[in-house]
Parts: structure tokens; C-alpha cells; sequence
């Protein structure tokens, strides 16, 4: 029983110790940044603030993935200060932002491109973004038509809900439907590894995402490469956003103007995206 | 005062899970109220067109509950013989030292995160799909329904036979005596005893293998239309729901649209455990 009794003890102070040698470098910066929203924007979001965190050891980011309706309805609530998000905020979020007297403002610190990818073995190279929406629609189902072999074309999309997606829709599809019969993926990487395990497939993936194991396609005569997205030459491409609540002051701004610094935009680079300086 | 003290601290734990429950049910169905409103309850569980984020959008979970049953049926062909086999091999026929090793590694299956079944289904088996039947796409109803009845297994076997031990070994003696063998008594005697349990479990299995998530977001393919077969994709309700909440916007249609799937899986559920209950209870009380 006494026995039994030290051993509670000791198991009791370990964990108070651990608790309060944990918490104190919590206590010791008084300065604090909460960031949620958008997976994509995550990767930019959570490196900068650790190389941010080391410069300025007073202060304190966290940082959530979510998605970028979670985080921008985060800024509105006020439980954020800052919200990723791959895509622009839409009517109706900022609507809602105006009652609750936001003023959501767009602050963009990177861009992404989005390369069409096939299978390593597919003899095609290039393709015109009418052929491409032809393909999404339905409209084209068979490699032959654009080309290839007698074989049917595997379309593969990213999810109704992402911000790849959206993008997609709006600059390939130009409001059409995407066909019934797309496999709906959840994730760049999903597509990525789907396209490379299959011989007939196309699918779309941010520029960050291109590995030697698919081919990027050529569009309208343009090769998705940092340069071309940068210089807009390369049409299928976003930006990618940080809101804040108005224009960003004082430690937001600090953290701000350190993502669209050189070191910052270096790490943009670092994390497979596009930078916009 | 010791006691008191246990006694409500233990109160207090189940009462917590009970106001959990509440809280879960009265938000889904806050929030999944609305799309009922909008665009029918008929329209919205049979409508064939699943397009949320198009203008007009078009909210129609039928292509979604046909790709959640698609891969439970799958999943539980799968897995109800080796579930059943493996509970009768490891009750009544198995060596007891080859049993103390079997049970828990069949046990230990359930252990595995789902992520890691996704991954393998995805990097592994749905190739090894595709060029078996040579079809397009190894990510369809069919590899879900593998990769699903290989996470089924343990729940169907350990509760079928926990069934199984639990008959009387009276009731094995008299068909022994009566001159059946070791077979015969499985199949005609200790099976239909054990008949509520084995049931039981696979009931928990359908439930089990209804509200999966990971591994259907990763392996089912996720194209919202009404499976013509089980080497087409599909979309199941899980995966809608976690592929498509994070990035919609609050308060609109899709997002009320996904709560009301949301409401349509937690009634399956929860008709299921209700019979689950209801079964079990027959045979505790026989």
C-alpha cells in the first residue's frame, strides 16, 4: 500500500513538473498570433512562423489547418487573427465579416500554379485549355480523340469543395459541370499517387507537388514552371492569401511584411510554391 | 465519504458522455435542418445529382448513400466468412497454445490506424485491382470493400467467438452422444445457439464499415455518381462529408447540405445499435 502510495506520488510530481517546465517558455512570450485556415497555405504558414518565432523570441504563433472556410469564419469570429486561405472570400463571408464589423483585407504572399499531369507513359505532351475542358466535361473520353492510343481517358479531379478545385473550375471550366464520372480526390497528393499507379489517367496538382514520377503537360503552349507562373504567362494559377482584420498594424504587420520579406519568400519557395516578390 | 466521493466522481463521468451525446445530436440536427427546408427531404435523399459548389448547386445525396451501401455489402461479404470462420477456427477447433497466439493477432488487426489501410489500399491493392480486371481505375467500390472487410474481420470475429465459447458445453455433449461429429455439431448445433451473437456482430461490423472515413476518402475514388458496378468509383457519405466541410462556407447550403448527410448516417447508425441491443438482449435473456 505505501508502496503503492510512493509510486502515485512520484508519477503525481513528474507530471506537475513536466507541466510547469513545459509551460514556461508559454509565460514567457507575451505576444500572440493565432493563424488558421487553408491546408495549402499551411506548409508557408507554419514554417515562417518558426523561423518568425526565432527572431523574435517574445512572441508566439499558432497555427491550424481547417480549411480555408474554417478560418476565415475564425477571423470573423474574432478567434483568429489571421486566416489562410486559397481562395478569395466570398460574398457571403464578407457580408456576414461587415455585421460583425471585420473588415476582412487580403494580404497575398504566394502563388500557386496548377500543373495538368499525366502518366509518365502517355505519349502526349501538350494540350489547349479547350481540349482540357473538353475532357473535364465529358465531352472527350477517349485518348484517341486527342491523339493517343484507343484507351478511355481516367479523369481525376480534386474534391467540389477545394480551393484547387475552385480555381480549376473557374479557369478550365468556365462554370460547366465537371463529368459525372471523375474520380473526386482529397488531396494533391492523392492525385499525384493516383496518376502515377495509372496508366491512363489526367489529373490537376499544385506546382509544389510535381515529382519525375508524372509528366506536366504543356498548356496552350506554356510549361508550368515558377517562372511562368510568375510572370503570368503560365494561366492556370492562384494566389494564395493571409486575411487580417483590416490592414494588418503593428505585430501582424511585423509577421506579414516578414512572409513577403526575402527570407520569407525564400521559404515559399522552400515549401513548393510560387513566390510573389 | 470516500465512497460518496467515488460514486459521484463516476456519476459524473457518465453523465458527461450523455450530455456529449445530446450536444452532437442537437448540433447536426440544427444545422442539417435547414437544407431539408430548402430543397425537400424528398429531393434531397433521392436526388441522382451531387454538384454543391456549382451554380445552381444540385443536392442530391442518392449517388452518395448508394456508394456508402455498395461498399458495406462489399465490405461484409468480405468479411463475414473470414470473421465467422476465424471466431469457429479459434473457439472450437484450434490447439490452445495455437489459439493464444491467433486471437490476439486477430484482435490486433483492429489496432491498425485506417490511415495506414488507406495508404495500402492506394498504393498497393488498388494497382494490383486495376490490372487484375484490366479496367481503368483501381480506385473503386471493390477495393473499398476489401480494404473495409479486412478492418471488419476482428470486430465480427472476437464478438462471434466470445458467441461460441458461451454455449453450454451441455448442449455439444448431447450431439455428441446423439453420434454427430465434431462438423455436424459446429455447423447444426453450436452456430444456431450462438446465432444471436454471431448476428450481433455483424451488425456492429455493417456499422463499423458504414461510418468509415479515411480509408473510402482514399480508395473509393470518390465520383458522385450511382455505382453501375462494383469496379466503378464511388462516393460514399463519409467522405463527402470530411473531403468537403473544411473548405465550404459556414452557414450556406453545402454546409447545411453536408450536415443533413450527417443526420442520414447517424440514423443508420443509430437504428443499427438499437438492434444491436435489441438482439443481444434476446440472448442474454434466453
Amino acid at each position: 500500500m505505501v508502496k503503492m502510495l510512493k509510486f502515485f506520488l512520484l508519477v503525481f510530481t513528474s507530471f506537475a513538473a513536466t507541466i510547469f517546465l513545459s509551460s514556461a517558455p508559454l509565460y514567457a512570450a507575451s505576444k500572440k498570433i493565432t493563424i488558421t485556415g487553408s491546408t495549402t497555405v499551411l506548409p508557408i504558414a507554419q514554417r515562417a512562423a518558426e523561423v518568425y518565432m526565432d527572431i523574435h523570441e517574445d512572441v508566439n504563433v499558432s497555427i491550424r489547418g481547417g480549411g480555408s472556410g474554417v478560418g476565415i469564419a475564425a477571423l470573423i469570429d474574432g478567434r483568429a487573427d489571421i486566416a489562410d486561405a486559397s481562395r478569395p472570400i466570398k460574398t457571403k463571408e464578407l457580408k456576414t465579416a461587415r455585421e460583425r464589423g471585420i473588415d476582412p483585407f487580403a494580404n497575398v504572399v504566394a502563388k500557386d500554379g496548377i500543373a495538368v499531369v499525366v502518366h509518365s507513359d502517355n505519349p502526349g505532351n501538350a494540350l489547349s485549355l479547350e481540349t482540357l475542358k473538353r475532357i473535364y466535361t465529358g465531352e472527350i473520353n477517349n485518348w484517341k480523340e486527342v491523339g493517343g492510343p484507343s484507351k478511355p481517358i481516367v479523369v481525376i479531379s480534386r474534391d467540389f469543395a477545394s480551393g484547387t478545385f475552385e480555381v480549376f473550375k473557374k479557369l478550365v471550366l468556365g462554370g460547366a459541370k465537371v463529368k459525372d464520372g471523375a474520380l473526386m480526390l482529397a488531396s494533391n497528393k492523392a492525385v499525384a499517387t493516383t496518376v502515377t499507379t495509372t496508366p491512363d489517367a489526367i489529373g490537376y496538382i499544385g506546382l509544389g507537388y510535381l515529382s519525375d514520377d508524372v509528366k506536366a503537360l504543356e498548356m496552350d503552349g506554356v510549361i508550368p514552371t515558377n517562372e511562368t507562373v510568375k510572370d503570368g504567362s503560365y494561366k492556370l494559377a492562384r494566389p494564395l492569401y493571409m486575411y487580417t482584420n483590416g490592414k494588418p498594424k503593428g505585430l501582424l504587420k511585423s509577421f506579414i511584411d516578414f512572409v513577403l520579406s526575402k527570407e520569407g519568400q525564400r521559404i515559399v519557395k522552400e515549401v513548393g510554391y510560387v513566390p510573389v516578390r | 465519504m470516500k465512497e460518496k466521493l467515488f460514486k459521484y466522481t463516476t456519476m459524473f463521468a457518465a453523465f458527461c458522455s450523455i450530455i456529449f451525446l445530446f450536444g452532437i445530436t442537437l448540433t447536426i440536427f440544427k444545422d442539417g435542418y435547414p437544407i431539408f427546408r430548402e430543397v425537400g427531404l424528398f429531393k434531397f435523399l433521392l436526388g441522382k445529382s451531387w454538384h454543391p459548389t456549382h451554380y445552381p448547386p444540385d443536392f442530391g445525396i442518392l449517388p452518395l448513400l448508394a456508394g456508402s451501401i455498395v461498399v458495406t455489402i462489399g465490405a461484409l461479404i468480405v468479411s463475414i466468412p473470414l470473421g465467422v470462420g476465424s471466431a469457429v477456427y479459434v473457439a472450437e477447433l484450434a490447439k490452445p497454445r495455437t489459439r493464444e497466439i491467433l486471437k490476439p493477432l486477430i484482435e490486433l488487426l483492429a489496432g491498425v490506424p485506417s490511415v495506414i489501410y488507406g495508404l495500402f489500399g492506394m498504393a498497393f491493392l488498388s494497382p494490383f485491382i486495376r490490372e487484375l480486371f484490366d479496367i481503368p481505375t483501381g480506385l473503386n467500390a471493390l477495393t473499398a470493400s476489401i480494404i473495409l472487410g479486412i478492418m471488419v474481420v476482428p470486430i465480427i470475429s472476437s464478438i462471434s467467438e466470445d458467441a461460441i465459447t458461451s454455449v453450454s458445453k451441455d448442449i455439444r455433449e448431447a450431439s455428441y452422444a446423439l453420434g454427430a461429429n465434431k462438423w455436424e455439431t459446429i455447423i447444426s448445433v453450436v452456430l444456431p445457439a450462438a446465432k444471436s451473437g454471431v448476428i450481433a456482430s455483424i451488425v456492429l461490423g455493417f456499422g463499423r464499415a458504414i461510418g468509415e472515413t479515411m480509408v473510402v476518402l482514399m480508395v473509393a475514388g470518390g465520383a458522385a455518381i450511382i455505382p453501375k458496378s462494383i469496379l466503378g468509383p464511388v462516393r460514399p457519405m463519409t467522405s463527402a462529408i470530411a473531403a468537403e466541410m473544411g473548405e465550404t462556407i459556414m452557414g450556406s447550403s453545402h454546409f447545411h447540405a453536408l450536415f443533413g448527410i450527417s443526420i442520414v448516417l447517424f440514423i443508420i447508425t443509430f437504428i443499427l445499435n438499437i438492434f444491436t441491443e435489441w438482439v443481444m438482449k434476446g440472448r442474454r435473456s434466453k
